[in-house]
């Protein structure tokens, strides 16, 4: 390794020249300490300041995010749950008209019942005519003594007779008169019973109404503190998000496996209709073909979930009048069966090209031609799903109107937690800086340590003598 | 607002149909079989590497047999040439068909004296030229050794601009066993004259990969 030669001061000796140059180096860096070290700190302030305002900026960013995330989060909630109550309300009002309704009859039906009960009982409480008010004075009568005179006795043993008789028809007809009292009260036991029943429905109902009511309090307490924008409304609102959004995605997932068999059964077919040698860019005619038929299939599945009120993902729809909303309903529905049909009768011609195929290929090999396996099976089975998987990918609306809700909480949260660590790290940077100037200043110092030790040592002997001084001269004074 | 949607879609149409596209993503393979004496023999390989190519090929595609024999440049000399239907169906029957004229070949195939192959490749050329492939193969089936009737001219430069040009079981000859170079030469000769006319030059020996023919 040699020297260039404009750093060659002492010719024929690079070494020396290499330490004058030092020499003079450390020297030129002693006399520009002082600025050096202004520049390196202010160089490092700058850096220091622009990140930490970096660092504050993208701060007030995610703490924007995380408001407008709240926002979303809340006004999801509220919706929910306005949809919630809404729907216990439908379903108090349908049971207030389906029980309801029909209370006047049954209060009709209770008067009825209650007057007839009141009337068999105001007959069985009829006490039986009494006795004559002259039976008592026979009685005495009959009761005397007779002293002997047989006349008398005769006459008072008639009226013993006579008073028995009426005691004994008396009886006769309270025994009547009980019988037909305990007959109607024989009667009162069926409207009794049938009076119970129709209470004890009346009971159910009103316990019903009770449970929806408590239903709708909770539900109510929930709405209210979504209004309230309460921490714990919120916590349980992303959670319930990112559930939401886990779930949604796995379903989504499973719908796109279905998807792609449903693509495989028709890409081949298709072929045979819009031809297999015709590309659109780098895309086979055919296979292009297929994926717009599935896709025009979850097109219209959203259409009838909408059109359902099952899923929210269009208002137009959702606003629409109850007689326009049918007709879409009718109108979609017969399209996915338009459709199904077509993909049935496609996956019967992919199977009946597939066998082509196969037996071209066991011609070409030059093998024996295989029989085939004559199974319909296989072909059925192939047409059932051809026609099954469109209806199928209807539902993926649910999933795909729960995923796009809950993905932006879950993207909103993401990119709060992104803001989060870009602060953390600008931060972290602006402080790195700050460190790493007071280390360049002391490097600095490092490397000119010969003229600072010397500078020490000067000052060192001043002071000492400076203080030598101040000591001699309160000696001396 | 009506009329607004209607010329979306109606632009949307004319867009789609108005700038097809224009890349033909379609195979052109021409193939040339050498029935000169040494190499008869061979036939049978070649036959087994048709079956493979037709059953490889897609719709679309086209593809043509010929023999090299003493005058190549020919249309004579084509056994079976078809360019196959968009549909599936179709093209299984086209390449029943072509299955057929070829084993009716081999069946009857007889030797002859002189191999033009410089020939059978500009026949190539103009074969797939006029076909409209996006890619193009000449696929040479033989000892790549010419032998040409005397007066024939063909020692001059060969345009294969854009064609893959795959020479296939090129057979050792009996001289290439005293000096090996006279096969190294021979080879190295073709691929001078494909590189030099734009062309591509691959050889394939092993033909238990017959998937490398067609390979980019």
């Amino acid at each position: 390794m040699s020297l260039p030669e404009i750093l060659i001061i002492w010719p024929g000796s690079p070494v020396l020249s290499l330490i004058i140059e030092f020499v003079i180096a450390i020297l030129l860096l002693y006399l520009a300490r002082g600025p050096a070290h202004k520049a390196i700190y202010s160089l490092s302030a700058i850096i220091h300041s622009g990140l930490r305002l970096m660092a504050r900026s993208v701060l007030l960013g995610e703490k924007r995010v995380v408001e407008r995330n709240k926002e979303v989060l809340l006004a999801t909630g509220a919706k929910a749950a306005e949809r919630l109550i809404e729907r216990e309300f439908y379903r108090v009002d349908a049971v207030v008209k389906r029980d309801m309704s029909g209370y006047p009859a049954l209060q009709h039906k209770l008067g009825d019942q209650i007057a007839r009960i009141d009337e068999d009982y105001r007959e069985s409480t009829e006490v039986p005519v009494p006795s004559p008010d002259w039976v008592k004075a026979v009685d005495t009568l009959a009761k005397l003594p007779s002293k002997g005179d047989s006349w008398i006795a005769n006459i008072l043993g008639e009226i013993h007779k006579t008073a028995q008789a009426q005691y004994k028809n008396t009886m006769e007809e309270y025994r009547k008169a009980v019988s037909v009292r305990h007959s109607l009260l024989e009667k009162m036991m069926p409207y009794w019973r049938k009076l119970s029943q129709t209470l004890d429905q009346v009971d159910k109902t009103i316990i019903g109404l009770h449970e929806r009511s408590k239903v709708i309090d909770n539900r109510m307490a929930e709405y209210e503190d979504i209004r309230n924008q309460s921490d714990k409304a919120v916590r349980m609102m992303t959670s319930s998000a990112m559930t939401q959004f886990f779930i949604s995605a796995l379903v989504l997932l499973i719908a796109i496996g279905g998807a792609v068999i449903n693509f495989n059964l028709i890409a081949l077919p298709m072929s045979e209709m819009v031809g297999g040698g015709s590309y659109i860019g780098n895309f086979k005619t055919s296979n292009i073909a297929a994926l717009v038929i599935i896709l025009v299939e979850v097109a219209m599945g959203l259409y009838l979930m909408e059109s359902l009120r099952i899923t929210h993902l269009f208002p137009v729809i959702g606003h629409m009048d109850d007689k326009m909303r049918t007709r879409m309903i009718w109108v979609t529905f017969a399209i996915l069966l338009v459709l199904a049909g077509v993909e049935s009768a496609l996956a019967f011609m992919r199977d009946r090209i597939a066998a082509d195929m196969q037996a071209l290929r066991h011609t070409l090999a030059t093998m024996e031609t295989a029989q085939p396996v004559g199974s319909w099976i296989p072909t059925v089975g192939q047409m059932v799903m051809g026609f099954i998987l469109p209806f199928a990918l209807t539902f993926v609306a649910i999933p795909l109107e729960s995923f796009v809700q809950s993905s932006r909480t879950v993207f909103g949260s993401a990119v709060a937690s992104l803001l989060r660590l870009i602060a953390f790290a600008l931060r972290l940077l602006g402080n790195v800086v700050r460190y790493m100037g007071e280390f360049l200043v002391n490097l600095y110092d490092l490397l000119i340590f010969p003229p600072l030790w010397l500078e020490n040592l000067l000052r060192n002997k001043e002071q000492h003598a400076e203080v030598s001084d101040i000591i001699v001269k309160e000696e001396v004074s | 607002m009506k009329k607004l949607l209607a010329m979306g879609l109606l632009s949307v149409l004319l867009l789609v149909s108005g700038c097809p596209d224009t890349t033909s993503h379609s195979q052109g393979v021409y193939m040339l079989l050498d029935s000169s004496g040494t190499y008869k023999k061979e036939i049978k390989r070649a036959q087994a590497i048709i079956n493979y190519l037709l059953g490889t090929l897609q719709p679309g595609d086209s593809f043509a047999v010929a023999r090299i024999d003493s005058a190549s440049f020919s249309e004579k000399d084509i056994i079976a040439k078809m360019t196959f239907d968009r549909r599936p169906s179709m093209t299984n029957q086209q390449k029943r068909l072509f299955k057929q004229k070829v084993d009716e070949f081999v069946a009857k195939v007889r030797g002859s004296a002189y191999t033009d192959i410089t020939g059978g490749v500009l026949q190539a050329v103009e074969y797939l030229n006029e076909t409209g492939a996006g890619r193009k193969h000449i696929l040479i089936f033989s000892d790549l050794k010419e032998d040409l009737v005397k007066g024939q001219v063909r020692d001059f430069p060969i345009q294969v601009s854009e064609c893959k040009v795959v020479a296939l079981n090129v057979t050792k000859l009996r001289t290439d066993n005293i000096d090996p170079r006279e096969y190294y030469k021979r080879v190295d000769q073709w691929k001078e004259r494909v590189e030099a006319g734009g062309g591509h030059w691959r050889v394939v020996n092993d033909l238990e990969r017959l998937e490398s023919i067609l390979a980019d």
